[in-house]
């Protein structure tokens, strides 16, 4: 297994640790549900030094992401950020992804880390621009700063910038304690906060800088556990759970990422073709409505009917009630009542519309 | 904290006696190690219990995980208030905490679980 730069940092707070793609990640250091409740309320700080970073430079990398993104990458200017998706040419999800454009002659891809070699395969056999693709993964850690007070705690360390004036979906370049650093305002949670792009070389001590910071704010170091009951209340999917190869954006409510307009992209043909007929099976938001928890992988039922599979499911720290994902009939969502079969028991949940909480962001 | 009055099984169970009847619930050890416990899943009174099989499930925020009974015997009592507040298992694994009193049908089988130095080892080894 792959260790990031922080894994001394991480062993050294005792956390309890897991496999995630590949790696050996931080699942918690305290509990899941103190950790979630730091973020929505004070600041978490969290290790995402797994995920890859892809950079596409020279003359042809504007064409070359142009190609490959289903989302209208052209609209970016530089120091700001979009979320798209890699599509194949059958319309199937090859990966979800952030574009960073430093530059027109510049962009990072930030991908899933389990997908950092499919995703560079694809983006180098796609090569035709001539574009110069380098993966900074291994060269790259991620510390994001997310929750209501990760703005008055960043800006002190940044002084010489005006860290609340970055726009939601922005970037710049700044220093933290000397450390030149990629100050990005996204995040994975549904809170206000910051992704924090930083060498490898200097992850541990950027995070031994902010570390001290989050305590005294009363925040905590946040593991993978609360990252997904996290982006679960916050209504964003995970690829690998809520969407693989084989489902196509409008399958996983992710149509409105799909820009065809005036653009020509890789999928283009198959998901202008499926726009127009019905599409079969759709990504729904539940919740239960008794104290069961209901899992990836648990069948869903409407009137005694199979009429699908849960994706993701957790128990919700805030609503203190099972929430998810799950993959229907489209027909089914023409009624909010459902049944989820747990360890042989049919249990009521209901469809709701996501987020299933709203925070700020 | 592991009492000496009681008797565990490898999987974390423990068992106090009072007479033929058994009350069950998961060590300190356990509940710290499963911890945010959000759901608790019973058999009914009148359920019949065989030693060493499944008789309930507790969920974490992660993952469930299966119970098994340290006696065999008769569902005589459920500890109802852990429908709403499963945390109880958390914070009171030995008292608020337990799940079920069984009649048992053979209190010899009590011979087969750990005692409390037992049970020690046996999580020393587990941890190591």
């Amino acid at each position: 297994m792959k260790q990031t730069p922080l894994y001394q940092a991480h062993k050294s707070l005792n956390a309890k640790f897991t496999e995630f793609g590949g790696w050996e990640m931080p699942l918690q250091y305290s509990s899941i549900v103190k950790e979630h409740l730091a973020v929505r309320t004070t600041v978490g700080l969290f290790d995402l030094s797994h995920m890859g970073e892809l950079e596409v430079c020279g003359p042809g990398a504007n064409a070359l992401v142009q190609k490959l993104s289903t989302n209208a990458v052209g609209r970016l200017t530089d120091g700001r950020v979009l979320y798209t998706l890699f599509c194949n040419e059958a319309g199937g999800i090859v990966d979800d992804l952030l574009v960073y454009r430093y530059a027109d002659n510049h962009y990072m891809l930030v991908v899933n880390a389990a997908n950092i070699e499919k995703d560079r395969t694809w983006v180098e056999s796609h090569n035709d621009t001539g574009a110069e693709i380098r993966d900074m993964s291994e060269d790259t850690a991620l510390i994001a700063l997310q929750g209501p007070k990760s703005i008055d705690l960043l800006k002190p360390l940044v002084p010489k910038q005006a860290i609340s004036e970055i726009r939601y979906f922005r970037f710049i370049l700044g220093e933290i304690a000397g450390i030149p650093i990629t100050i990005s305002r996204t995040g994975y949670t549904g809170e206000a906060g910051f992704e924090l792009y930083v060498s490898a070389e200097n992850g541990e001590r950027l995070w031994n800088v902010l570390y001290p910071e989050v305590i005294a704010a009363d925040g905590q170091p946040v593991g993978l556990g609360a990252r997904d009951t996290l982006r679960l209340e916050a209504g964003l999917r995970l690829y690998g759970m809520d969407m693989d190869d084989n489902t196509d954006p409008f399958e996983a409510g992710l149509g409105k990422f799909v820009k065809s307009k005036n653009r020509q992209f890789i999928g283009k043909r198959a998901l202008s073709r499926k726009k127009k007929e019905d599409i079969a099976r759709q990504l729904v938001g539940f919740q239960m409505l008794d104290r069961a928890v209901a899992r990836s992988g648990y069948t869903v039922y409407q009137a005694g009917e199979h009429i699908g599979n849960v994706t993701s499911g957790a128990p919700s720290p805030t609503l203190k009630c099972s929430i998810g994902f799950a993959s229907i009939t489209s027909e089914a969502m023409l009624n909010d009542k459902i049944d989820i079969e747990i360890r042989g028991q049919l249990h009521p949940a209901k469809i709701v519309k996501v987020p299933f909480i709203i925070s700020g962001q | 904290m592991i009492p000496e009055n009681l008797k565990y099984m490898e999987s974390h169970e423990w068992a106090r006696q009072e007479g033929d009847i058994a009350t069950i619930g998961i060590s300190d050890y356990a509940q710290s190690e499963i911890q945010d416990i959000v759901y608790v899943e019973l058999p009914e009174i009148g359920t019949e219990l065989t030693q060493k099989t499944e008789f309930g499930v507790i969920e974490s925020v992660k993952a469930a995980f299966d119970l098994y009974a340290p006696v065999s015997g008769e569902v005589i009592d459920v500890n109802e208030s852990l429908l709403d507040a499963p945390e109880q298992v958390n914070e009171s694994p030995y008292d608020d905490g337990w799940f079920l009193k069984i009649r048992m049908t053979d209190p010899a089988e009590l011979g087969d679980l750990l005692d409390a130095d037992g049970y020690q080892a046996h999580i020393e080894a587990e941890h190591a």
